[in-house]
């Protein structure tokens, strides 16, 4: 019996670890180095007790390496990750073309309904999933409360950019080192262009009309522009054409900003542990013009399976792991309410305990007031809130986002900037075979 | 002595290695050159095609095409002058025998090992930073309002950020130069009444020449390739006044990502190089040779 019983214990054992080895896959997950990702890889012990067959290789890039990376990996079909974390610009484009899995089969406790409607849309194309958001985000005013108490003002919740203007006037005072606003200046199409074209939406400015023409000259756009320079050079820190998110991040949390309209995900950081100004931060909706749209924008970074990838099933799995209520729950119970993935799910927001967070509640407005699919007062034929989803866009983007960072470096006026990016942005369309 | 079959045979073994050297340069080369005549751009695969000069013309009539040129030829012509003229006079002051000399050797030549990014994001966060740098804070300290160096001065900016960091190599050339130069001729010289000067100018600076040539043609090839310092502080702005050649491929390759302009780019900077590599030739040539 008892040799017997040995055999059986060694046999099982030799079958477990031939049978772990031969059932354990490994997924390659690409993915950009902001805290809350690096967040995730601290917490893959859980996934771990839960998936004891899937093994996950990490490659963490900045975003703008990682977009083309992937970009590049998935165009030319390379087939080096499983798991991509790619935005709400990349995936209408790349799901039309065929290039990612559809998500439409993951498992009930996904709860696919929870998901927040704007985003989901978002990263749906013909009624199909293909990225699961991970954080969503819009963009709001984050204001110095002792400065406007200081000014005697009181900042409305939900401003107007007229009040944002008065409020920058009153908080300006370059001598104590104070500026006004803080917005962004540097060349991007994710850095300045995605805020002046959110900016935009609210003049009643587009992109494109229903042809697919530019439309950099016409009237809104120039009230846009205006708007944006004469702010900045008033009430903004000298250098601004060469500052993006971080810089206006350092900035705010050294006190030197009155007002910061930037993303939603910025809130946790004002008001952390590394900011001076910590407890004196107010929260707003970003502004409007009373047409009907507000200048806030949307974005999620979302999971995605690229198409050729031979790991679906595993990659499914970690995807539903990392992006479900029960990761909400866990980071909860590891690192505060707080620091919990915004943006993705309708039932955070019900919570309770989130909603004593002091942003929680700005977040969620901000981001259902963006519609993707209607981001404009006019009609457009294009997705996108601070984004137009062709992939001709990053290119073009980065082309506009160069010119109006030249305007506010003082190198060309107003109108200059705008003429030259309709040229450019023309000339680009035709070359393209989107307008003849 | 070497017979005629003793270099045959010298011949055969070396061409393994040239073998590979050509097609590890050919091959890039090769793909290159026929990547400019299609249309070919990573996002819009269903569109390809040949297209001919139509890339090249895109580069031509672009705008920023030929500030871009002048951008590059000023970037290295300056950053040659800044780091041959000032590389002699910190030459001829460390060959000096001081005590410290060595430790002093290894800290003038430090900055050429700091990483071009590295160093670029220090220039630009540490010193030129309009709220937070030290030039900044100088200015502020005697009451007058800050230079905004890569706003106002974007390319004078990113050649004294190249220059800081190339000055070490053309020091490191030099000082090993000098140390070739006997003393004894010097010291001749002084003895018959040669000033200072007149040494440096008859004596020591022709001794140079050839440190000076080998110290231009090498500089010429890297800086005619510069991207990393552009990238981290201006992004080649603002609008074009720090795009160079180099970025406008990268931003042809990556922000567009039309791979057919970007080699078509490609292609004009090899040109650009091989004519600047001949007029350098022509006119350093015959200092080579001792």
């Amino acid at each position: 019996m008892t040799v017997t019983f040995r055999a059986l214990l060694g046999a099982s054992v030799a079958f477990t670890l031939t049978g772990a080895a031969l059932a354990e896959t490994t997924i390659t997950v690409a993915t950009v180095n902001n805290g809350d990702m690096i967040r995730m890889q601290g917490l893959m012990d859980d996934f771990y007790a839960k998936h004891p067959d899937i093994k996950v290789e990490w490659v963490t890039l900045e975003e703008n390496v990682l977009r083309q990376n992937v970009t590049t990996d998935i165009a030319t079909g390379g087939g080096q990750y499983d798991v991509l974390t790619i935005g709400t610009y990349e995936v209408p484009i790349w799901g039309k073309q065929g290039w990612l899995a559809r998500l439409n089969d993951l498992p009930a406790d996904y709860d696919v309904d929870d998901l927040l409607p704007a985003i989901r849309g978002g990263l749906t194309v013909d009624g199909t999933l293909y990225a699961s958001p991970f954080y969503g985000e819009s963009s709001m005013v984050m204001y110095r409360t002792d400065l406007m108490q200081a000014a005697g003002m009181e900042m409305p919740e939900a401003p107007t950019w007229a009040d944002i203007e008065t409020a920058a006037a009153a908080m300006h005072n370059p001598d104590a080192g104070v500026y006004g606003v803080c917005l962004r200046g540097k060349a991007g199409w994710g850095e300045n262009t995605a805020f002046i074209t959110a900016m935009s939406n609210s003049f009643g400015a587009r992109w494109f009309d229903e042809n697919w023409v530019p439309q950099f000259d016409q009237p809104e756009w120039k009230a846009t522009l205006d708007f944006y320079l004469n702010l900045m050079n008033s009430y903004g820190p000298p250098g601004a054409s060469n500052n993006g998110f971080n810089e206006n991040l350092t900035l705010f949390n050294q006190g030197k900003c009155g007002m910061w309209i930037d993303a939603t995900v910025a809130a946790s950081f004002v008001t952390g542990k590394d900011s001076t100004v910590a407890d004196s931060v107010g929260f707003a909706l970003a502004p409007d013009n009373g047409l009907g749209k507000r200048g806030n924008w949307l974005w999620a970074w979302s999971l995605a399976i690229p198409a050729s990838s031979q790991k679906q099933d595993a990659a499914k799995a970690f995807i539903n792991w990392a992006t479900n209520k029960d990761y909400l729950a866990l980071v909860a119970e590891k690192e505060g309410w707080a620091n919990v993935p915004p943006g993705t799910r309708t039932s955070l927001y019900a919570n309770e305990d989130y909603a004593k967070v002091p942003f929680a509640k700005m977040t969620i407005d901000s981001i259902n007031t963006a519609d993707p699919n209607n981001p404009s007062v006019k009609p457009v034929p294009y997705v996108g809130v601070q984004f137009v989803a062709i992939p001709e866009f990053q290119g073009m983007g980065t082309t506009v986002g160069e010119i109006f960072s030249a305007a506010l470096a003082g190198q060309k006026t107003a109108d200059q900037a705008l003429a030259e990016a309709q040229a450019a942005v023309t000339e680009e369309m035709k070359a393209s075979g989107y307008i003849e | 002595m070497s017979t005629q079959s003793t270099r045959m045979a010298a011949r055969f073994m070396v061409a393994p290695s040239v073998l590979v050297l050509l097609v590890w340069m050919i091959v890039p080369l090769a793909m290159t050159a026929y990547f400019s005549f299609r249309l070919y751009r990573l996002l819009s695969p269903d569109r390809t095609g040949w297209v001919g000069f139509n890339n090249y013309i895109w580069f031509f009539n672009s705008p920023d095409f030929w500030l871009a040129l002048t951008n590059t030829l000023m970037l290295v012509g300056g950053v040659l002058v800044i780091t041959v003229v000032l590389g002699i006079l910190i030459a001829l002051l460390l060959d000096q025998p001081v005590k410290g000399q060595g430790l002093l050797r290894i800290l003038v030549i430090a900055p050429f090992f700091v990483m071009p990014p590295v160093a670029a994001s220090i220039w630009e966060n540490l010193f030129m930073h309009p709220q937070n740098g030290l030039f900044a804070a100088l200015a502020r300290g005697f009451g007058a309002q800050p230079i905004l160096f890569l706003e106002s001065y974007p390319m004078p900016s990113v050649i004294g950020i190249v220059a800081w960091e190339w000055l070490p190599f053309a020091t490191l050339i030099f000082v090993t130069a000098l140390q070739s130069l006997s003393s004894e001729q010097l010291e001749a010289a002084e003895m018959d009444g040669a000033s200072a000067f007149n040494r440096f100018r008859y004596i020591i600076l022709p001794h140079l020449t050839r440190a000076i040539t080998v110290v231009i043609l090498i500089q010429t090839i890297f800086l005619l390739g510069i991207f990393g310092e552009i990238f981290t502080t201006t992004q080649g702005g603002p609008g074009s006044a720090s795009t160079t050649l180099p970025y406008m491929i990268f931003k042809q390759a990556i922000a567009a990502k039309d791979i057919g302009r970007a080699a078509a780019g490609g292609i004009i900077a090899v040109i650009l190089a091989n004519i600047v590599a001949y007029f350098l030739m022509r006119g350093l040539g015959r200092h080579l040779d001792a």
